[in-house]
C-alpha cells in the first residue's frame, strides 16, 4: 500500500490537525513531515494538511483526558525538539494512548513512550540551559537584549521563567536560528519577529547599540569567573561536560 | 562607580571566597513580589562552570578578607601575607543587581573575614541583604554566612532576608579544630546554627496559624567540612555529618577536599594533591544517607573506617552483604531497589512505574538507564533468574572493575600510588 506523506505548517496545532486527519480517515500507512523540513520524494506525493485550530483542540483535549499532566507536556516538549521523524513517533504514541485510554507516559519499556520521554528530557535540558546561559546586554534604549540559537525550539518553554524573573526591566531574547524572539515590555511577553540592521553582529557588543557600561560589566564578570576558579582542581573534561563548546558563544566569560 | 577599583576588589574577594564550595541556589520559596527583580522558587540554576568543573550559580564573595583570626587552614588568616580589601555595602548591592539583571547569577553568596568582632561583621552582612530586599526589591537568592559567635538577635534578622544561612565547621573533629584554629571553639560554631534551627522550627509552627508570618531562611542551613587536612577517617567525617543532619536539620553538608594553601607543618604540604576522589566518595555516601535510606553505619563504621576509592560506596556495601541479593526488580519494594548497585533513585522510580505495564527484562532495564555492568550481578528479572555463581566478593569486584571504565582511572592510579 502507498504511504501517504502528510505535510503540515510546522506549528503544534498543524501537527495535531494532521493527527486528527489520520484518525478521521483511518490512515494506516502514513508519514508526517513539517513543511519547514520536508523534502520532495520520488516515491510518494506530498499532501498538504491545513491547520484547523478546532480539530487540533479536539485532539489535545483527548490527550489531556487520558494523560496526566507530565504525560501531555512530554508530548509538547518532544514536538519542540523538531527532530526529523519525531512526528511519527508522537503519532505512534498517540495511537497507543487512544487505544489504551489511560496514561501511558510511564510505560518505560514501550519503545515509542521511551523515545518520547527521552526526547522530552533532551528538550527540557536545553530549556534549562537557555535559562542558565542566556546573557543579557543592556542597549542604549534600556532594553536587556540576548541572542540565542538553541538546538531545539525552546523559546515557548522559557517564556514563563523569564517573565517572572525579570518583571522590572524590558528584555528581548532572540532566536537567531528560528528568526523570532520573546519580548517583554514591562506588561506582557510576546513572540515577535523583527529585522536587524545588516551590519548588526550578534556576537559583538557594539558601542553604537549598547551602553558604555556594558563592556565594563562583562569585564567584571570575566574577572570574577577567573578569580573564583581553583587552579589546583582543574578539570577541563568536567568543565566542557557541563558547558559544551557549542554554548560558549553566548558566554562572555568564555570569550578570549 | 570606578570599575577599575571594583575589579581589583572583586578579584581579591572572590579569590578568597572560592574555597567555600556551596553554590546551591535551589530550595527557596521566594517568588517575585510587586514587579520587583528576581525569583527564587524551585530549582537552582548554574549559570556557568569554572574550569575546575564547579557550578557558578551565585556571586560568591567576601565582604572583606581582613580577619582577626588565625586559622591555619584558611587563606584569609591574619598571619598570611595576602592583599586585603573590603567592599562597601552599596558596592556589593550594585554588583549583585547588575549581574542578576544580565542573567549571570541566581543571587549572592556573601561571607566575610571577621573584623573587629563577630557581631560587627554579621551586622554588615545583614545590612547588605536588607538593602537588597527592602530598597532594591530583590527576590533572587541570598546565602549569608553565619559568623561564629554572632548574637541571636542578628541571626534572627539575617534569616528574615536570607534564603540560606551557613556556618562552616571546617574541621570534622574537635581535636583537629583545637590544633588548627586555636582561637575558635566548637560552641561558637554551634550557637548560631542552633538559633537558626529553632527559628525555622518556630516559623513553621507559626505559619500554620498565621499565614502572613514572614519567611525565615526558606532554603535552610548548610555547613562545610574540609577533608584531608587533619588525618580524620571517613567514618569520623560521615558521623559528624550525620550528627549535624540529625540535630540541626541541615539541608546540606559540603565536603571540601583540602587545597594546600600554607606550608604550616600541621597541614599537608603545598603542592600535594587535592583529595578529589575521596571527596566524591564522601558525597556519594552523603547521598546514600539522605536519599537511599542507608544508615551511616552501614557504609562506614569502626571495622570499615575508610571508603573504597576504586569502587562506589553502594557497591562496597553490596559486596559486604551478598546475602541480601539477588533482588527481584519486578517485585521488590522501593527501599530494596534503592540498594542495588548501579541503580539510582531515578531508575528506581522508573522501574516501579514501568513494571506495572509488563515484567521487565534486562534489555528494558538497560534502556531505562540502569548501569547493568554493576547491577546484573545483583538482580533477577524476567530474562534472568540469576543463579549467582559462587563468586567471592573479591572475585566479583575484580570482574566488575575489569569490565568497567572509571572516569577516575587516571586519578585513581595516582592516588593509590601514594600509599
Amino acid at each position: 500500500m502507498r504511504i501517504r506523506n502528510l505535510i503540515y505548517d510546522g506549528s503544534f496545532d498543524g501537527f495535531l490537525s494532521t493527527v486528527f486527519l489520520v484518525f478521521e480517515q483511518r490512515i494506516t500507512q502514513v508519514q508526517i513531515q513539517s513543511q519547514l523540513h520536508a523534502s520532495d520524494s520520488l516515491f510518494h506525493d506530498n499532501e498538504k494538511v491545513f491547520t484547523d485550530e478546532k480539530k487540533a483542540n479536539r485532539v489535545w483535549k483527548g490527550v489531556e483526558k487520558y494523560s496526566n499532566s507530565s504525560g501531555s507536556y512530554h508530548l509538547y516538549y518532544a514536538f519542540l525538539s523538531e527532530l526529523p521523524g519525531i512526528e511519527n513517533v508522537l503519532l505512534q504514541y498517540l495511537q497507543q494512548l487512544f487505544a489504551y485510554k489511560s496514561d501511558i507516559s510511564k510505560d518505560y519499556s514501550n519503545t515509542s513512550v521511551l523515545q518520547v520521554v527521552q526526547t522530552a528530557k533532551k528538550v527540557s535540558r536545553e530549556k534549562h540551559r537557555m535559562e542558565a546561559f542566556v546573557r543579557f546586554r543592556l542597549t542604549k534604549d534600556h532594553l536587556y537584549f540576548a541572542s540565542v540559537s538553541p538546538d531545539f525550539n525552546v523559546l515557548p518553554l522559557i517564556k514563563k521563567h523569564f517573565t517572572r524573573r525579570y518583571s522590572d526591566q524590558k528584555w528581548l531574547i532572540y532566536d537567531i536560528k528560528r528568526k523570532y524572539g520573546l519580548y517583554y515590555d514591562l506588561k506582557k511577553t510576546e513572540m515577535i519577529q523583527l529585522e536587524f540592521p545588516k551590519s548588526f553582529d550578534f556576537s559583538r557588543t557594539d558601542k553604537d547599540y549598547f551602553t558604555d557600561q556594558e563592556l565594563d560589566f562583562q569585564d567584571l564578570w570575566q574577572n570574577y569567573f577567573k578569580s573564583t576558579n581553583i587552579a589546583s582542581r582543574k578539570n577541563l573534561k568536567l568543565h566542557t561536560q557541563h558547558v559544551p563548546k557549542r554554548y560558549w558563544k553566548y558566554l562572555s566569560e568564555k570569550q578570549v | 562607580m570606578s570599575f577599575e577599583r571594583i575589579k581589583e576588589k572583586l578579584n581579591i574577594l572572590a579569590d578568597a571566597a572560592k574555597y567555600d564550595v556551596s553554590c546551591s541556589s535551589s530550595g527557596s520559596k521566594r517568588s517575585n513580589k510587586n514587579k520587583g527583580l528576581g525569583n527564587a522558587t524551585g530549582m537552582g540554576i548554574c549559570h556557568s562552570y569554572t574550569e575546575d568543573g564547579r557550578c557558578v550559580s551565585l556571586l560568591k564573595i567576601l565582604l572583606t578578607n581582613h580577619c582577626i583570626f588565625d586559622c591555619v587552614y584558611c587563606v584569609t588568616r591574619k598571619s598570611n601575607d595576602v592583599q586585603r580589601a573590603a567592599f562597601k555595602v552599596e558596592e556589593v548591592v550594585s554588583l549583585t543587581m547588575n549581574f542578576y539583571r544580565r542573567n549571570y547569577i541566581e543571587g549572592l553568596f556573601l561571607s566575610s573575614g571577621i573584623f573587629k568582632s563577630a557581631d560587627y561583621t554579621m551586622e554588615r552582612l545583614v545590612a547588605v541583604a536588607k538593602k537588597l530586599r527592602l530598597e532594591e526589591n530583590f527576590n533572587g537568592y541570598i546565602h549569608l554566612k553565619s559568623i561564629p559567635g554572632a548574637s541571636d538577635e542578628l541571626m534572627r534578622e539575617a534569616g528574615l532576608y536570607a534564603d540560606r544561612l551557613s556556618v562552616n565547621i571546617e574541621i570534622p573533629t574537635k581535636s583537629g579544630l583545637k590544633k588548627l584554629a586555636p582561637d575558635k571553639n566548637f560552641e561558637d560554631f554551634v550557637k548560631p546554627m542552633d538559633k537558626v534551627k529553632n527559628e525555622i522550627i518556630q516559623f513553621k509552627a507559626e505559619k500554620k496559624i498565621i499565614k502572613s508570618t514572614p519567611v525565615y531562611a526558606p532554603a535552610g542551613q548548610s555547613t562545610q567540612m574540609i577533608v584531608g587536612a587533619t588525618g580524620e577517617s571517613d567514618f569520623q567525617v560521615m558521623r559528624t555529618a550525620d550528627h549535624f543532619y540529625n540535630n540541626f536539620n541541615l539541608k546540606r553538608v559540603y565536603y571540601s577536599g583540602y587545597v594546600p594553601i600554607s606550608n604550616d607543618s600541621r597541614l599537608p604540604q603545598l603542592g600535594s594533591a587535592v583529595p578529589m576522589l575521596r571527596e566524591n566518595r564522601l558525597y556519594q555516601t552523603d547521598w546514600l544517607m539522605r536519599f537511599y535510606g542507608f544508615h551511616v553505619n552501614e557504609i562506614v563504621n569502626k571495622v570499615h573506617p575508610f571508603l573504597d576509592l576504586d569502587i562506589d560506596p553502594k557497591l562496597s556495601w553490596a559486596l559486604r552483604n551478598m546475602h541480601e541479593f539477588p533482588i527481584d526488580v519486578n517485585t521488590a519494594e522501593k527501599r530494596l531497589l534503592a540498594r542495588i548497585p548501579g541503580v539510582g533513585m531515578r531508575s528506581v522510580h522508573k522501574i516501579i512505574y514501568a513494571r506495572k505495564f509488563r515484567k521487565l527484562n534486562m534489555d528494558h532495564l538497560k534502556k531505562i538507564g540502569i548501569a547493568t555492568n554493576r547491577a546484573q550481578y545483583f538482580i533477577s528479572c524476567a530474562s534472568n533468574q540469576l543463579q549467582l555463581p559462587d563468586l567471592t566478593p573479591e572475585r566479583l569486584k575484580s570482574i566488575i572493575l575489569q569490565k568497567s571504565k572509571s572516569k577516575y582511572t587516571g586519578l585513581l592510579s595516582n592516588q593509590l600510588s601514594l600509599f
